[in-house]
């Protein structure tokens, strides 16, 4: 099994059936988490990797004695050295990362993050801001879940085309699932893209997909704390859209202490309050999202 | 869970590693984790013989050497811990502190043979 994307236990669905991806090829090098070439990916593809940037020394390979600290070997002592690595235990995702957001700048697409817990409302405030515009912007999203592709279905639903990643066990996207994606969606200059991570408030905080920007989704039958109880997500992203509003004379929310815990947690976070089934708050959004993605280069121009 | 995706990360820079510096064993990793940062030691260390089993860091010790948060202080014009990412200074209760440590997440050395 590829380690690294999860081949084998994710699935990409292109299709509202969910059936995995056949027939395109796509062009990466990653590493395997075992030295023999063992994996078996559960789609049947093409897969052009580098085979020449695989390492494929076997445990069957020379033994060679001169290669420790000494150069040469002593019987009865022991070779063992301190290697110095010193490298970011992240710095393969981030390395993916930087791929796809050259590739999305190269493409003049403007893509957000949409990170939240399960339940926060982030499929029905996508479905709300592609029917409000789709006429202004060619719109598409990646789907992040577990399991099943019901949430792909909806955006479906509104005509956005959208990919549908399962992550089998895993509880959040990697760069590498959504280069995967991006592969699967033919993307045209000034599109918008949404990438609706897995629903967990911890997890996808660490690991940059090559966005523009994380928007974190609450929702306020959640508890005002929660910035402050999850500060590594707060923290990662540049906007929190407060969200459900229409519930808030329900409840004994306290919007402005919610506010300043996420203000608390980033500084230097933008918060917006609204509401996907009324629509209230959205249009400010929609001017958040205008302002930032025209300073994205179009390709086409 | 995401250490477990952080152990296998660690793997795949082990391997980088193998084919540049050439060794055939791994008996200990070094990690360096902040202890403000998303990483949780216990976690990591929980996971860490089922991700490396079969790999070529199976057998491994795991050592990890917490970094403790701290920021600079505007304020105080010197370096203060830190006990939260968003704490204020210890010392003049200034909010706006900028962290200097307790977000690392590094591989920093290795013993092998």
């Amino acid at each position: 099994m590829c380690t690294i994307c999860g081949c084998g236990t994710s699935v990409i669905a292109e299709h509202a059936n969910s059936e995995q991806h056949g027939g395109t090829a796509h062009d990466h090098d990653h590493p395997h988490r075992r030295a023999h070439h063992d994996h078996d990916h559960a789609h049947n593809h093409p897969h052009p990797h580098k085979h020449d940037d695989h390492h494929h020394e076997r445990a069957d390979g020379p033994i060679d004695f001169g290669k420790g600290r000494a150069g040469m070997h002593v019987a009865g002592m022991s070779q063992e050295r301190t290697i110095s690595v010193e490298r970011d235990i992240l710095s393969k995702n981030d390395a993916f990362a930087a791929t796809n957001r050259s590739r999305l700048q190269n493409a003049g697409v403007f893509a957000l993050n949409l990170v939240s817990s399960p339940g926060s409302g982030k499929t029905s405030l996508l479905v709300r801001a592609i029917t409000d515009l789709k006429e202004k912007w060619p719109i598409a999203v990646i789907e992040g879940d577990q399991q099943t592709s019901r949430d792909a279905d909806r955006i479906r639903a509104t005509g956005a085309p959208a990919v549908q990643i399962n992550t089998g066990k895993r509880c959040h996207l990697d760069a590498h699932m959504v280069g995967h994606a991006l592969d699967h969606l033919s993307l045209r200059s000034g599109s918008l893209l949404f990438v609706e991570n897995v629903g967990n408030l911890v997890c996808p905080a660490a690991f940059d997909l090559g966005e523009a920007h994380k928007v974190v989704v609450l929702s306020v039958t959640e508890g005002e704390d929660k910035p402050l109880k999850y500060p590594d997500m707060f923290a990662a992203a540049d906007l929190m859209l407060l969200n459900k509003s229409d519930l808030l004379p329900h409840l004994d929310f306290d919007v402005s202490a919610c506010l300043a815990a996420a203000e608390r947690a980033n500084p230097r976070i933008r918060s917006l309050t609204v509401s996907a089934r009324t629509g209230e708050g959205l249009a400010a959004f929609y001017s958040w999202i205008e302002e930032r993605a025209s300073v994205v280069p179009d390709s086409a121009s | 869970m995401h250490e477990v995706s952080l152990v296998e990360s660690v793997v795949a820079l082990v391997e980088d590693e193998r084919r540049k510096q050439g060794f055939s064993r791994v008996r200990t990793i070094r990690l360096k984790v902040g202890t403000l940062g998303h990483a949780e030691p216990e976690a990591l260390r929980f996971c860490f013989d089922a991700v490396t089993s079969g790999t070529i860091a199976d057998g491994a010790r795991l050592e990890i050497e917490t970094v403790p948060g701290a920021g600079w202080c505007s304020r105080c014009h010197q370096t203060v811990p830190l006990e939260e990412r968003f704490a204020s200074c210890p010392l003049c209760g200034n909010v706006h502190v900028r962290m200097t440590a307790g977000d690392e997440l590094r591989v920093a050395e290795m013993e092998v043979e």
